[in-house]
């Protein structure tokens, strides 16, 4: 056997890119589990139709790129793209929603940028925000918790969710099936306590909203899972939840509707949780160095809670991530950490 | 017990350490031929002193070293030079270079030793001798001149001297061995050490994978009397610390033991530190108490495509294949021969190639145990790389310059402090061989460092001989308009040339009724002269002037011939101090032009010569007239 000639170093970690990938999309399941749980089939069918739009699209671009598709598919970047997506839009959405999101996603925010590693903006919130604002009506939608809806209203099955999304099937336009998230509640009421509006609408649920209490705390497990396996750092997500919670700790006037909820009820509500371990985490777009994270986590809680308490969207986290996405590189700048050999201390 | 720190990064690779460890140290036999390179050290090559058919005792000096940062050489067993040619030596590059060769008689004899008893008579500067005699150079890392190392600086106190006993590259266990085998004689060298650079610390780090020495060396440590050594209160200390790589880098070690950096671009000697590796230790104990220059070191022979894995005692020069054989070596199964260990050693181009003093290990993995590393995916910016960096880099940074070639970028990210330890490498989850872009583009730096200089250099020299070609332009551009002023008069003269020639045949004229009548003056002359004077001096246009002025001294030249003479010597004097003046200059600022100026001086002393003979001549002739 002829020998080898390459250079040191000779070992290597075995964990690839395709394995935190695929960890990354293990650690979704408690989250979208309790999310088909609360909300019924239409995440996954989400998530079912963004993935196959996702991994065709990526093919295409691969293929119109004239670069190996097989090889850049294995990455799995564009499964984690799709799911991510899946995740954030209402359950339900039709599959042409899902298809623009995936091609502003995949198209547009990764693959004209060069593809993996390049992107400047997160691409899951690049296709979100796309759609946020080119359909506000159906990204506004959201399905109403199982558990609240009135017993004359079923739930659709896997295959009626399915029919829904293709357009096959008429989606429920009985009253209680839909119903305002307790984010949307609480902007629309300005003069009411929030111990009213609790009793008012039973999306209230005991910390945050009902269903969504579970839904954080699945993301939340598979978060934890990742910080433990070191897929990511704490900095960027921490600082991101403590920012969010000391904004809300601020403004927070013991309970009246106009000061946007406790700061257990913002971390637990939307998409807080799942924004902080899945979105904010995106390495490719985000800072690069410890500090850089923290100051860019922290960055997207505030913004959050700006965003939450004076915008007129339903959830912060996408517009959050992307502003501080723009921010990216000044923190870099700013945050390089300093060299061995030069610090102060060794200079005097 | 000295506190110790902690130093960012680092990573935990398979240590795979105990395979080579179950044996004590094997003494490998003596090879048929060995192969000795003449630069196995930082610095100058040594030059041979042997000829080809020369014979060689064990121990002789075989070639010597070349200026100051350089290490001699000596034969490692008695036999003959065969040749001292080009051979493949044991580099990254994989390129040739000049070694010497000798064949093994198999006696294994020794010059004669003249071992010393006691090294505590001796000064500083007789031990650095004897050390740099030896062809010590540091066996741990690169292989710096340990005389060099030593002979610090007078106005640089040292008080702290490390020893590297770490060792923290995977599968590597020669110190280890060595610190089983030999405390004794590594305790001797730190000694000898104490006694040349007097530290008043004396810190042995250990990582603590390899506490089952920590006794013996102590022990070891403990049977000198360093403060009596060093003539101040000296005490030696075992350190052990957490097992992390690169641990046992330099910088680290001086990091975890002093909690200090060593400034970037700088030495450890600024923060008063000494580092030396036990292996050179041991090296020194022999030199100095038993005559023995570095000719073997301990190198381990590790890997699962080797059967008997262990460490050897083994004479430098020996080929890899030869010590490979020892350890029933199955070449069917190695898919890269390794010098060093996996993270930081350098793939061999061949087995043929030779032990330097440098080779701490010999890895022949099977691809199963390093496996061929997969193409390398995007990076994805995950910062593992930089979590890993004992240096507090960015690498994912540095990539990034690195492939868009932005050396400035680079620069400016310090890539300079690299030390190319690979451990962003390793963690890469994209597979992407970070270390090899550094290496490149620290190349690239260097080269542009070098083509700068040549760059001002060949600046300077361009605008030196603009200004020469300005300097000679002007002149010309000076004649040729002196020589234009000059046709421009000459063509006005021409109006009055016919009335000065008439006056000329008519003052001829005159002058032939003259001796006929005895007049003396030339009237017609005179006119024209004072004509021309008077426009000289009293017309308001520049030129006009000058022109009536040449007019004036061409119609006095008329008159008085020898004016002409006199002041063509006046501008040949003028010319001469010129081109003196230049030559001068040209001679302290050493310009290359030196000659064609002292040519162009001869010329005008030459000119002026003429000049005043022509005059001498004339007033000759006028003087022969009258
Ligand atoms: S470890 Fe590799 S993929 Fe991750 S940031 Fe560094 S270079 Fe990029
Ligand atoms: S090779 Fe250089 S950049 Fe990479 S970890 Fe080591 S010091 Fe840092």
């Amino acid at each position: 056997m002829a020998l080898m000639r390459i250079t040191s170093p000779h070992a290597h970690n075995k964990q690839s890119t395709s394995d935190v990938m695929k960890l990354v999309l293990l650690a979704t399941l408690p989250g979208v589990l309790a999310l088909t749980v609360a909300f019924g089939w239409g995440t996954l069918i989400n998530i079912l139709l963004a993935s196959i739009f996702g991994l065709a699209l990526e093919a295409l671009a691969l293929a119109a790129r004239k670069r190996p598709i097989a090889f850049y598919l294995k990455d799995y970047s564009a499964l984690v793209t799709a799911v991510l997506l899946g995740i954030a839009l209402p359950p339900y959405s039709a599959w042409w929603i899902l298809l623009t999101g995936m091609f502003f996603s995949i198209i547009v925010a990764k693959q004209l940028y060069g593809g993996l590693g390049y992107n400047p903006f997160n691409p899951a919130m690049v296709g979100y925000v796309v759609l946020l604002i080119s359909f506000p009506i159906q990204m506004t939608v959201w399905a109403a918790p199982i558990e609240l809806l009135p017993a004359s209203v079923s739930v659709p099955n896997l295959w009626d969710s399915l029919l829904i999304a293709l357009g096959f099937m008429q989606f429920p336009s009985v009253d209680g099936f839909t119903m305002a998230t307790p984010l949307d509640l609480l902007r629309q009421n300005n003069a009411l306590m929030i111990d009213d509006l609790k009793q008012q609408y039973s999306q209230f649920g005991q910390w945050g909203g009902t269903g969504w209490e579970w839904v954080s705390l699945g993301f939340l497990v598979g978060g934890l899972y990742l910080l433990y396996r070191k897929i990511f750092t704490w900095h960027a997500p921490i600082s991101m939840l403590l920012a969010l919670a000391l904004m809300s700790a601020l403004f927070y006037d013991g309970g009246s509707s106009a000061s946007s909820g406790s700061p257990p009820f913002q971390l637990l509500t939307g998409a807080a949780i799942f924004g902080a371990f899945f979105i904010v985490t995106d390495p490719v777009s985000s800072a690069v160095s410890n500090k850089g994270r923290i100051i860019y986590g922290a960055g997207i809680g505030i913004l959050i809670f700006l965003i939450r308490k004076w915008g007129n969207y339903p959830d912060a986290v996408a517009f959050a991530v992307l502003l501080m996405n723009f921010a990216a590189p000044l923190i870099d700048h700013y945050t390089q950490p300093t060299t061995y050999g030069h610090s102060k201390k060794s200079k005097s | 017990m000295n506190k110790i720190w902690d130093f960012h990064g680092g990573i935990h690779p398979l240590e795979n350490k105990t395979q080579s460890l179950t044996k004590a140290i094997v003494t490998a036999p003596i090879a048929p031929q060995l192969t000795l390179p003449l630069s196995q050290h930082i610095g100058a090559p040594a030059k041979p002193i042997v000829q080809v058919g020369d014979q060689v005792l064990k121990g002789q000096c075989i070639a010597e070293a070349v200026g100051p940062v350089s290490v001699p050489l000596h034969a490692p067993t008695s036999g003959t030079v065969i040749a001292i040619e080009q051979r493949t030596i044991p580099h990254a590059s994989g390129l040739e270079d000049n070694c010497i060769v000798i064949e093994a008689n198999g006696n294994d004899e020794w010059r004669t030793r003249n071992p010393i008893t006691d090294y505590t008579q001796l000064d500083k500067n007789t031990l650095i001798k004897i050390i740099s005699h030896a062809g010590i150079s540091g066996m741990g890392g690169a292989g710096f001149p340990t005389s060099i190392k030593l002979n610090t600086r007078d106005d640089i106190a040292i008080d702290t001297l490390i020893l590297n006993a770490t060792e923290c590259e995977p599968y590597i266990t020669s110190d280890h061995s060595l610190m089983r085998e030999y405390a004794d004689e590594i305790a001797n060298g730190v000694a000898i050490l104490a006694k040349i650079i007097k530290p008043t610390k004396i810190l042995f780090g250990i990582e603590d994978n390899k506490l089952d020495v920590v006794d013996g060396i102590s022990a070891a440590l403990a049977q000198h009397d360093f403060a009596a050594l060093t003539g101040l209160a000296t005490e030696a200390e075992v350190i052990t610390f957490p097992t992390k790589y690169p641990s046992g880098g330099e910088k680290q070690l001086i990091q975890i033991l002093t909690g200090k950096e060593v400034p970037s671009g700088g030495l450890p000697a600024q923060l008063g530190i000494v580092c030396q590796n036990i292996g050179t230790a041991v090296a020194i104990h022999n030199a100095v108490c038993l005559d023995e220059p570095l000719i073997s070191r301990i190198t381990t022979v590790t890997g699962d495509a080797v059967n008997q894995p262990c460490n050897y005692h083994v004479l430098l020069g020996t080929p890899v294949e030869f010590l490979l054989a020892q350890s029933d070596y199955q070449k069917n199964q190695s898919a890269r021969l390794i010098m060093g260990g996996p993270m930081m050693g350098f793939a061999l181009a061949n087995t043929a190639v030779p032990i330097v003093k440098t080779t701490n290990c010999i890895l022949a993995p099977t691809e199963e145990e390093l496996p061929t590393p997969p193409p390398a995916q995007a990076c994805i910016r995950c910062g593992m790389c930089a979590e890993a960096c004992p240096a507090s880099l960015l690498p994912q940074q540095l990539y990034w310059f690195a492939q868009g070639k932005e050396l400035d970028k680079l620069e400016e990210h310090n890539i300079a402090d690299c030390i190319e330890c690979g451990a962003c490498s390793y963690v890469c989850p994209s597979n992407i061989p970070l270390v090899q872009y550094y290496r490149a583009s620290k190349v690239d730096i260097r080269q542009r460092k070098v083509d700068h200089q040549n760059a001002e250099l060949a600046k300077e020299r361009f605008d030196a001989r603009q200004e020469r070609l300005q300097r000679l332009e002007d002149e010309k551009i000076a004649a040729r308009k002196a020589r234009q002023a000059a046709a421009k008069l000459a063509a006005e003269q021409r109006g009055k040339e016919d009335v000065k020639n008439a006056a000329v045949e008519a003052a001829v004229e005159r002058v032939k009724a003259k001796k006929a009548k005895g007049v003396q003056e030339s009237p017609a002359a005179k006119e024209s002269e004072n004509q021309a004077n008077i426009i000289a001096t009293e017309s308001d246009d520049p030129i006009a002037r000058a022109v009536a002025k040449r007019a004036a001294q061409l119609a006095e030249d008329a008159a008085n011939p020898e004016n002409k003479l006199i002041r063509a010597i006046d501008s040949a004097k003028q010319r001469v101090s010129k081109s003196q003046t230049r030559v001068v200059d040209a001679e302290a600022n050493n310009d290359e032009n030196l000659a064609i100026f002292k040519q162009a001086a001869e010329k005008a002393e030459a000119k002026l010569a003429s000049a005043q003979q022509a005059l001498i001549d004339f007033r000759a002739q006028s003087s022969a007239q009258e």
